[in-house]
């Protein structure tokens, strides 16, 4: 079982989840994040005083996964996501211990799905 | 960019300083403000001129131009004749004025909020900015030159330069367009209008129009759509006035004038951005504070039209009321039936539907023709919005065509169905009430407009977007319009 993020930006959400609906992989929790990376922070300004490199909306996403669907996975995300501009975001992958499906305390691969 | 900001400024700074010269000279050098506010030169000496007709409360200057004005109306006689007095102002109806005039500016921030709610949140600034931004600038233009292009007595296409930073609109009631109210009051409550009629037009190229651009497009559009066109329906001799077309409170002018620059903006800037998905409200309540506040402030659009405290008033007040409800009521119902539960999106969306329609009959007919007025106004742009809209493709993001501009020609259609001389003897009767030709000349009216209004508008758009590039880029579009075009955010999500 792994646990896959992705920080990615905004408005390829709906690209990225369309792309996940293909390869099957339905379950997902999305939030919503500030940050940047290489990508430069953008410039505000409150009755001339500014604020330099503030920090942009970013989407990140959270999905676990059995093993077999982390490429598919990882694959989904890029095609979605994938613009070739600097601040498209990046996919981190981690294994995950345990997994629990509270309504029927289902455990480890079967609860993923 | 900025040079030419700063050029901008400069430049209206100093148009104004020479016009404010330029009227100095003119009149006579007795009338300034004292410190204290009050005008000096309000004296009663003048009333030995006009044969002690009036009550003292005309500046001099106005006395000095009451043979102008005077002129215009009855050019052979120079000189007035003793007992006919100049039209006087009434305080109750300058005082109803006055209201209605603050009432019609609340509309344009009302507007904003109206349309702001409905953007997503990286944009609601953008959108509030350039409503009020447009509060502004045309603001200055309507004092500068616009009143007179729109108002001042002219040929039939667009009033004549004679009254450019209000040279002779004094506080002496123009007859022609209000007999009992001071000029300058008139042009003022026109002035509102023709900031909110470009604000309408905001909606259709919501959340990927270039700040720089907009401005540029909007002082053209205003000088070169609204103004004349104002002048055909309003002015004293446009020919549309001239024709007979009847347009209360400015469906016309302003509701289909808007609507069809707006169909013309939302196809040529193209769809949004928005990766495939419709981008939702991101807060309906601001929408239906916007649809209070538009309701409240259109009472003074149509009832303060009758330009003063009378029957016609009261007769605008009721059918404005009762199209808006009843509009809100079908739109709601629309809902309910094709959509499973009724939406305050929909019933806010259909109140300013019947608005709308009901704005240019306000005048002309009945409050039970007020109530089908409405019905149907949210049933054509239900359709508008649900059926065209979809059908072709184009992105009036917040459904100005679908809701102005349809719900305006309706309502001057329908005053052409319903006028009646049994609510406003100084109108006309409309199809129903045995006058089929009333029909014919709303149906050129609203031609006549579209017509000119979306050519004009289209060739001030290209012009545009060839100088300045009217779409901001893909880029700019995603992070969005509050911190590209502004550099400031609406909300924060970490503090």
């Amino acid at each position: 079982m792994k646990l896959i993020i992705a920080i990615i930006k905004p408005d390829r959400l709906e690209a990225v989840k369309q792309e996940l609906y293909k390869t099957d992989v339905n379950l997902m929790t999305v939030n919503e994040v500030l940050g940047h990376g290489r990508q430069m922070g953008v410039t505000e300004v409150y009755r001339g005083v500014k604020e330099m490199g503030n920090l942009l909306r970013k989407i990140r996403l959270e999905i676990a996964v059995n093993e077999d669907f982390v490429e598919p996975t990882i694959k989904a995300i890029l095609n979605g996501a994938q613009t070739g501009q600097i601040g498209d975001g990046k996919i981190f992958v981690m294994d995950l211990v345990e997994c629990v499906r509270i309504r029927t305390e289902e455990r480890g691969t079967t609860a993923i799905g | 960019m900025r040079q030419w900001a700063v050029l901008t400024v400069l430049v209206l700074c100093w148009m104004s300083a020479g016009m404010a010269l330029a009227t100095e000279t003119a009149t006579r050098p007795g009338a300034t403000l004292s410190p204290g506010g009050s005008v000096q030169g309000f004296t009663s000496s003048h009333g030995e001129r006009d044969g002690g007709g009036s009550d003292g409360l005309m500046p001099v200057e106005g006395a000095t131009r009451a043979p102008l004005i005077e002129a215009q109306s009855a050019p052979a006689s120079q000189v007035m004749p003793t007992g006919e007095s100049v039209p006087k102002n009434d305080t109750g109806d300058t005082a109803w004025v006055l209201i209605s005039t603050a009432l019609v500016m609340l509309m344009t921030p009302g507007l904003a909020f109206f349309y702001g709610g409905m953007v997503g949140r990286r944009n609601v600034l953008g959108i509030l900015m350039q409503c009020f931004v447009l509060l502004c600038v045309i603001s200055v233009q309507w004092v500068l030159y616009g009143y007179s292009l729109s108002f001042a007595p002219g040929k039939g296409f667009w009033g004549g330069l004679e009254w450019v930073g209000l040279k002779g609109v004094g506080f002496t009631p123009y007859k022609d367009y209000a007999a009992t109210i001071p000029h300058q009051l008139f042009m003022m409550f026109q002035g509102m209008f023709a900031i909110i009629t470009p604000a309408l037009i905001i909606g259709a190229f919501a959340e990927r129009m270039k700040f720089s651009a907009f401005m540029a497009f909007m002082i053209l559009w205003t000088t070169f759509v609204y103004d004349p066109v104002a002048h055909w329906v309003w002015g004293v001799g446009g020919w549309l006035k001239d024709l007979g077309a009847l347009d209360f409170a400015g469906g016309t002018v302003v509701h289909i004038n808007a609507g069809i620059a707006a169909l013309m903006a939302a196809i040529f800037i193209g769809k949004r951005n928005g990766g495939g998905k419709t981008i939702l409200p991101h807060n309906l309540p601001f929408t239906i504070l916007g649809t209070a506040l538009l309701w409240f402030g259109w009472f003074g659009f149509n009832a303060g039209s009758s330009l003063g405290a009378n029957e016609l008033a009261i007769n605008a007040f009721v059918v404005t009321n009762t199209a808006a409800a009843a509009a809100g009521l079908s739109w709601a119902l629309l809902d309910w039936v094709f959509n499973e539960k009724p939406t305050m999106l929909g019933v806010a969306t259909g109140a300013v539907a019947g608005l709308v329609a009901i704005t240019p009959g306000a005048g002309f007919v009945s409050a039970l023709s007020a109530i089908v007025i409405g019905m149907f106004a949210s049933i054509f742009c239900y359709l508008a919005v649900t059926v065209v809209k979809p059908g072709f493709g184009y992105d009036d993001a917040l459904d100005v065509f679908g809701v102005h501009c349809v719900g305006g020609i309706w309502g001057a259609l329908a005053t052409g169905l319903f006028a009646s001389k049994g609510v406003n003897p100084a109108g006309a009767d409309g199809l129903f009430f045995g006058n089929p030709k009333q029909f014919l000349v709303q149906l050129l009216a609203v031609g006549g407009t579209m017509i000119y209004s979306f050519v004009v508008s289209l060739v001030i758009y290209k012009i545009v977007d060839v100088i300045l590039k009217v779409r901001v880029s893909e880029k700019d579009e995603t992070v969005g319009l509050d911190l590209t075009q502004h550099h400031e955010n609406a909300y924060t999500i970490l503090e």
